[in-house]
């Protein structure tokens, strides 16, 4: 094999190897029970499921922006800015599994052919938007308006897997698994919980998961998808601002193309396959900043015009995109703007929405904004589906930061693991005991239950329940009982137990929330107000408050 | 218009195409017609087989004391006649114990891993092919099964420690006052014999919960609702599952603030297992490691009235043993 055809087969190699490490670590983001360690041992997640997020460019330097500090692991992402200076915007087209998916949607069964596909792939001026769509996003950032999770591929293909394709996958296992058990056969039965045990070991997670409002990320995933038919590589080329970063480090890059313009003889074929659409053919300069380093042009050429290599002569590259100061200038301002357009909305601490029940450790909102990707990365691991995607509800300059939907999922007492998994810190670190808190130090409190008395068995109908009581996982029980004889809808006398909710102790778990049996609007819910991370969310004096 | 004129051929084709289009339409419409008013399910409801063994002149209640879980667990079975008497070379044992909540042994709201992993053993080395042990947690089932020590203990026992799949509940018929039939765990189909190893704990609704109430743990739907008619509920379940052996786990109990607690406070050292084919008589005797008496439990005493066990434990004799 010659030494050209071997780096499009590495290429190749690299691609699937990183496209099944990032689906492995994904499925991977989940406890999955453990029956081998002692059980002092804490409950975390061993693989490193955050790797994708930390090698992320874009997320370090974009909250480093807006915290002014690199957060733990993210300063692995020097190790691919450095390989970005050393061989140019490698990662788009060898490692980023976005880039991936996009390119199979480009190659299968391509859209176009022969003429039309070399011409789709000359290039076109527009191709700098990602450009300002990176401006745009950092200089949100420089006011703590952390947006770039948006339109970043990592977070993008995480959040839509996670929240927009999983879930239907795993309906669609149950309802296979469903028609084969109706079969009632030793032999199908086998059948039944292999494939049970395989799905539910390495794919989808331990119950049946549902996202707030998926569909909307569905839909943009499969958009940004589709629009590999209209162009090679579509979002790569046009949209994206991580992307974009890198495009901009390959500057620097030691390594690249050196073109013999006189060889050419105008065949075009490394136009086929070009992904970057970055002028590798003759004649014209060769854009580093968009080329992706697939090789393939370098494979094809007949007449050895084009040659990668370290140190490479210049003189027909252009090694930056072609900004036009004028658009350079709108975006960022824009982009300044941001925070204080979204902000000047009533939605952002003024209008304090109760659904806005953030994961426990969550920062206070203002950091929380400055720090949070949107990744879902918290939303993956929750054991009990509960944390989902806001639509609007932390206005919109939160959309798809973590909510608590405790009638969907309740917070479960002991576990930390949204903390552990948050790569950015917007979710910071937390452990066991400082969630569950102590004699010494208080519990973290995400909200506070209420009773709707109208509707609660025991208060409204005389009839004996409980069950928020039982399943309330405090010491002492948030949740308190009155034994009191009271007129049954019948109008006899009865004694029933009538709760109470403490609102010193309750730490907003939702677990009552969640399994109180009036289905549709539950006789408990919880809301945001009390929660440890604000100031001003609150209802109860606390002379500790202001320390 | 008049140059559309087609042959005869083609005229004959369309109207045979049209005609077997309208005819499958017709034939499907026919076919799926439902005229009845109610829609039915159509699915099978099962019936569940009566575990327990034949024969009574052996002992029928054993309580034992000690300082281990696991030696008095061994003690009480072999009081019984051992576990010979109950199992089968062959046999596949499910061991239902209560999983329900995210808590440590010492907080006692689970079954001692200990009880559980020695009963495995003793059915193991009475010849059983297989043992699976299971419960349908309140919490988060990974995290039950493993911070109750359960799931270690039992699977280095070599039991099968199963956490519960969604897939594998079917509607069973229950036949009882207030549960008719629901949906229930069919781990408990494959079962040669059943063995119910609660724990003794305070319970904020049914005053105590032991070794019927156990029993909620194998009901999938909406058990919630169940606390609207908690005794006679407890008391269906007691008349559709006749275990092989109860095992009452009071090595701890939890007094107060049950069924799930949290603090060590409310934990208190009881050191006793009791085991009996009784399952009214067994939760009887619990009753009283809690100063009270059967008669105050209203599940007791239904189940009693029903005839699936004596409220009066006394009269089976327990065996007292220390080990």
């Amino acid at each position: 094999m010659n030494k050209k055809n071997l780096l499009v087969y590495l290429r190749r190699i690299s691609q699937i190897f990183f496209i099944l490490l990032f689906f492995y670590l994904l499925f991977q983001t989940e406890y999955r029970g453990e029956f081998t360690k002692d059980i002092t041992n804490p409950i975390r997640i061993d693989l490193p499921v955050k790797f994708f997020f930390e090698i992320d460019p874009l997320t370090a330097i974009s909250t480093v922006i807006s915290t002014h500090s690199l957060y733990k692991d993210l300063i692995l992402a020097v190790v691919l800015i450095s390989a970005t200076i050393l061989f140019g915007r490698f990662f788009c087209g060898w490692i980023c599994p976005m880039g991936t998916l996009h390119q199979v949607f480009s190659t299968v069964s391509p859209s176009r052919k022969g003429i039309k596909r070399i011409e789709s792939n000359k290039g076109h001026p527009n191709q700098i938007v990602k450009y300002y769509i990176l401006i745009l996003f950092l200089a949100a950032a420089v006011f703590t308006s952390l947006q770039v999770g948006l339109l970043d591929p990592i977070t993008f293909l995480y959040r839509s897997v996670t929240t927009a394709i999983l879930p239907g996958l795993n309906l669609s296992f149950s309802f296979l698994i469903d028609k084969l058990n109706s079969f009632d056969n030793p032999y199908v039965q086998k059948i039944v919980d292999g494939i049970y045990s395989f799905t539910h070991d390495y794919i989808l997670s331990f119950i049946q998961i549902n996202f707030h409002f998926a569909w909307i990320i569905g839909i943009l995933f499969l958009i940004a998808l589709l629009l590999n038919r209209k162009e090679t590589r579509f979002w790569c080329r046009y949209i994206c601002p991580t992307g974009a970063l890198l495009g901009l480090f390959s500057k620097f890059s030691l390594f690249g193309m050196e073109k013999a313009h006189d060889k050419c003889t105008d065949c075009n074929k490394c136009l086929l396959d070009c992904q970057g659409a970055d002028s590798p053919q003759g004649r014209v300069d060769w854009k580093s900043h968009e080329c992706i380093m697939c090789f393939n042009c370098e494979r094809v050429c007949p007449e050895d015009v084009i040659k990668f290599k370290f140190f490479p002569s210049r003189t027909s590259t252009s090694m930056e995109p072609n900004f036009k100061r004028r658009w350079v200038t709108l975006s960022g301002f824009a982009g300044l703007f941001i925070p204080f357009f979204s902000r000047g909305s009533a939605e952002f601490k003024i209008n304090f929405n109760p659904k806005l029940i953030r994961p426990p450790g969550a920062l206070e909102e203002a950091e929380f904004l400055a720090r949070c990707i949107r990744c879902a990365e918290c939303m993956k691991v929750c054991p009990t589906n509960a944390l989902h995607p806001t639509l609007l509800e932390a206005g919109i300059e939160g959309i798809w930061s973590p909510i608590l939907i405790p009638r969907i999922g309740y917070c479960e007492h002991t576990c930390i693991l949204c903390s552990t998994v948050c790569p950015t810190g917007a979710i910071r670190s937390i452990t066991e005991e400082e969630k569950v808190g102590s004699e010494k130090v208080k519990p973290i409190k995400i909200g506070t239950a209420f009773y709707d008395r109208g509707r609660c068995l025991p208060w409204a109908m005389a009839i004996p329940c409980i069950v928020c009581e039982e399943h309330c996982p405090t010491t002492p029980k948030a949740i308190w009982l009155e034994e009191t004889d009271v007129p049954a809808p019948n109008g006899k006398i009865v004694r029933v137990k009538r709760p109470y909710i403490n609102p010193e102790v309750c730490i907003g778990c939702g677990i009552c929330e969640k399994v109180c049996p009036v289905q549709d609007k539950p006789a408990v819910y919880v809301t945001s107000i009390g929660e440890s991370r604000s100031m001003e969310n609150q209802v109860l004096l606390d002379s500790s408050r202001y320390k | 218009m008049g140059d559309n004129n087609i042959d005869r051929r083609e005229f004959l084709k369309r109207v045979t195409n049209a005609g077997i289009a309208i005819g499958a339409v017709t034939g499907g419409a026919f076919l799926l017609h439902n005229k009845d008013e109610v829609i039915s399910a159509g699915e099978s409801i099962v019936k569940v087989k009566d575990f327990r063994i034949t024969g009574d002149t052996l002992p029928q209640m054993t309580i034992a004391k000690g300082d281990s879980p696991a030696k008095i667990v061994k003690a009480a079975v072999e009081g019984m006649g051992g576990m010979k008497r109950f199992v089968s070379r062959g046999d596949v044992v499910v061991i239902k114990p209560n999983i329900g909540w995210d808590r440590s042994p010492e907080q006692a709201a689970n079954t001692n891993p200990e009880v559980v992993a020695e009963t495995v053993r003793l059915c193991y080395d009475a010849g059983a092919k297989k043992v699976i042990v299971t419960d349908m947690s309140c919490n988060d089932p990974r995290r039950c099964f493993f911070r109750s020590g359960i799931g270690k203990s039992a699977k280095d026992a070599g039991a099968d420690v199963q956490l519960p799949k969604d897939y594998k509940f079917r509607k069973i018929a229950i036949k009882g006052e207030v549960l008719k039939v629901w949906p229930v765990y069919t781990v408990i189909l494959e079962a040669d014999k059943v063995i119910n190893i609660p724990i003794a704990k305070h319970h904020n609704h049914s005053t105590l919960t032991l070794g019927m109430k156990n029993w909620y743990g194998l009901l999938g739907g909406r058990r919630r609702d169940l606390h609207q008619n908690i005794h006679m509920s407890i008391a269906d379940l007691a008349g559709f599952i006749r275990p092989t052996l109860t095992i009452i786990d009071a090595y701890r109990i939890l007094i107060k603030n049950g069924p799930q607690g949290g603090s060590i406070r409310d934990v208190k050292m009881m050191n006793t297992v009791a085991v009996s084919i009784d399952p009214v008589a067994v939760d009887a005797f619990a009753t009283t490691l809690f100063d009270r008496k059967p008669e105050e439990i209203g599940y007791i005493v239904e189940a009693h009235k029903r005839g699936l066990g004596s409220i009066n434990y006394t009269e089976l004799q327990p065996l007292i043993i220390s080990a």
